[in-house]
């Protein structure tokens, strides 16, 4: 699903921020990626998502060789991938309604088509009486699960989460990984970027993908 | 709680985690029917623009395409109100043509006056020729000569005013031999040399509207390109979220283009409607002041600032232009800067 070969990134002219990092995501596979702060996990969930282009080395991505793509292809590939911000980027303009239904609403579809979907769904995260309320006035787990909401709203194939748990208390910090878990059962290939120990130690069936000094480590 | 088939939906999500593990379930297999959640859907508003209102400097840009619609309006209909004014003038002149017999020692004027005004009487074409009387004549060079003088004594030569009939055209050369076997001292002026000066006035004066009317739209365009692009870098955050959840440029563009045709559409009606105002409030000052001496030079001009339907279609498909213009160009620009994003 997700192959990076020798893959180095570098801002400017200076070192590397990630050295000849090589791994492989498959599908309906569940990972932590961890390492210290400033160690490049943003960088490297960006690199997933196309929002960096690496400096060398190879990204397959669901088959095909991000290099290649042209600019619509990268949004038909970037459909595919749910992506949980740690900063959530919610559009504050908009109600929480409209922020989940994003990624439907950007494929084309009638809204009256994806309606009972977006509802059912922020019902289901907690947040239905919530829809019509614009971020600003949500809490940090209101916004992260309404972030959640819209990562999965159009059922990816591959979801990243930036530490999704890093806003909320630690009780529905237990509940957001339970929910990634059971998506990851459901057919998602997880990938959770946190530096909580205790959260990764809740799920220990679970690849940590260690990020140090630019590299990255594997442990099964 | 609702029940739907072997599903419990949470109603607060979150609560248990047998029943998030159903929720997935759900999620993952199967769609909720509409009719299961009509009454929340039923509350949901319409949605929002993704590029808000207030992202974008619309009130300037509103001002801004309302002047430059007007000017061109203004511009646009100035020229046609010339281009009609000069084919009236040029048709009046062309109407009319002069003989001018000049007196000559031993020739009887009075005389050879006579002989020119039959010989046109009797060329077809000619509707009338009108003799002016020597005191008429003489009046005519007062404007040069001043006031109070005794041309009695000079040799001052005499008009004889044809007016040429419209539609059975005289033939010019014809009249001109006919002139000149019968009264070889008489010279007939067509007024080709005014006509053709009138002309190339008009002419200039449309081009020169012409020019006026594309440098307007230009600075419009220039204008709508900046604010495009100042909304642009203002929205970025939006763009790269729209990015992130699976957006094309294209989708991002025509958001973009949506806003900007409807900033457009306001800017052009304001300024084709104050368009609209100003020729409407000039044909009624025209009118109030044709008898004065500035009125009648200004009607000569412009005519009676009547735009007439040809000149309300121009103005409606100006309006429409430039509403269209503002929303492709701005599409266009967001589109090549999301592409030069990579």
């Amino acid at each position: 699903m997700l192959t990076f070969e020798n893959v180095g990134l570098r801002y400017g002219v200076g070192a590397e921020t990630l050295r000849d990092v090589n791994f492989q995501i498959e599908p309906r596979s569940f990972q932590f990626l961890t390492g210290p702060s400033g160690a490049g996990k943003t960088t490297l969930m960006r690199l997933i998502i196309m929002a960096l282009r690496p400096t060398r080395g190879l990204i397959n991505i669901f088959g095909k060789d991000t290099a290649a793509l042209s600019n619509e292809d990268v949004a038909a590939t970037r459909r595919k991938i749910g992506v949980v911000f740690q900063d959530f980027r919610l559009l504050d303009h908009l109600t929480l309604y409209e922020n989940v239904a994003l990624p439907l609403r950007v494929l084309g579809r009638e809204e009256s088509t994806y309606r009972a979907e977006v509802i059912e769904l922020l019902r289901w995260v907690g947040l239905g009486e919530r829809a019509h309320a614009v971020p600003t006035i949500l809490s940090g787990g209101e916004k992260q699960r309404a972030a959640i909401a819209r990562a999965l709203i159009s059922q990816p194939k591959l979801l990243l989460a930036d530490e999704p748990t890093g806003n909320v208390d630690p009780t529905l910090a237990r509940r957001i990984l339970r929910l990634f878990i059971e998506l990851h059962r459901s057919g998602t290939a997880v990938i959770i970027a946190t530096h909580d120990l205790s959260l990764m130690d809740q799920y220990e069936d679970a690849r940590r993908l260690v990020l140090a000094d630019g590299r990255l480590h594997i442990f099964e | 709680m609702k029940m739907r088939g072997v599903l419990c939906l949470p109603t607060a999500g979150f609560t248990s985690s047998n029943e998030q593990t159903m929720a997935l379930r759900f999620w993952s297999s199967s769609r909720p029917a509409a009719s299961d959640v009509d009454e929340d859907a039923e509350e949901i508003p319409s949605q929002s623009a993704l590029v808000p209102a207030d992202s974008v400097a619309g009130r300037s840009l509103v001002i801004v395409i309302a002047i430059m619609t007007f000017l061109a309006a203004l511009a646009a209909n100035v020229a046609i109100l010339v281009a009609d004014a000069s084919v009236e003038w040029r048709s009046d002149v062309a109407r009319e043509a002069t003989v001018q017999v000049r007196p000559v020692p031993g020739r009887n004027i009075e005389a050879d006056v006579k002989d020119a005004a039959e010989a046109m009487r009797r060329t077809p074409g000619v509707r009338e020729a009108r003799v002016y009387a020597k005191s008429e004549s003489e009046a005519l060079l007062a404007p040069w000569l001043g006031e109070g003088l005794n041309l009695s004594e000079l040799p001052t030569p005499r008009m004889i005013v044809l007016k040429l009939d419209a539609e059975n055209r005289a033939d010019l050369d014809k009249l001109r031999m006919e002139l000149e076997r019968a009264v070889p001292n008489a010279v007939l002026d067509d007024h080709h040399v005014f006509i053709e000066r009138l002309g190339d006035m008009a002419r200039t004066a449309v081009a020169i509207a012409a020019l006026i009317f594309v440098l307007i739209l230009a600075a419009m365009a220039v204008a709508v390109a900046s604010a495009t692009r100042a909304a642009v870098a203002t929205n970025r955050e939006i763009v790269e979220v729209l990015h992130i959840v699976g957006a094309a440029d294209s989708f991002i563009a025509r958001e973009f283009q949506r806003r900007f045709m409807a900033l457009g559409f306001r800017g052009a009606l304001i300024g084709g409607g104050g368009a609209i105002g100003f020729f409407a409030l000039a044909q009624f000052f025209a009118q109030r002041w044709r008898a004065t001496g500035g009125g009648d030079q200004m009607e000569a001009m412009f005519g009676d600032f009547t735009i007439g339907p040809s000149g309300f279609v121009v103005i409606f498909l100006l309006a429409g232009g430039v509403a269209t213009l503002t929303g492709y160009l701005s599409q266009f620009i967001v589109l090549r800067h999301l592409q030069r994003l990579g």
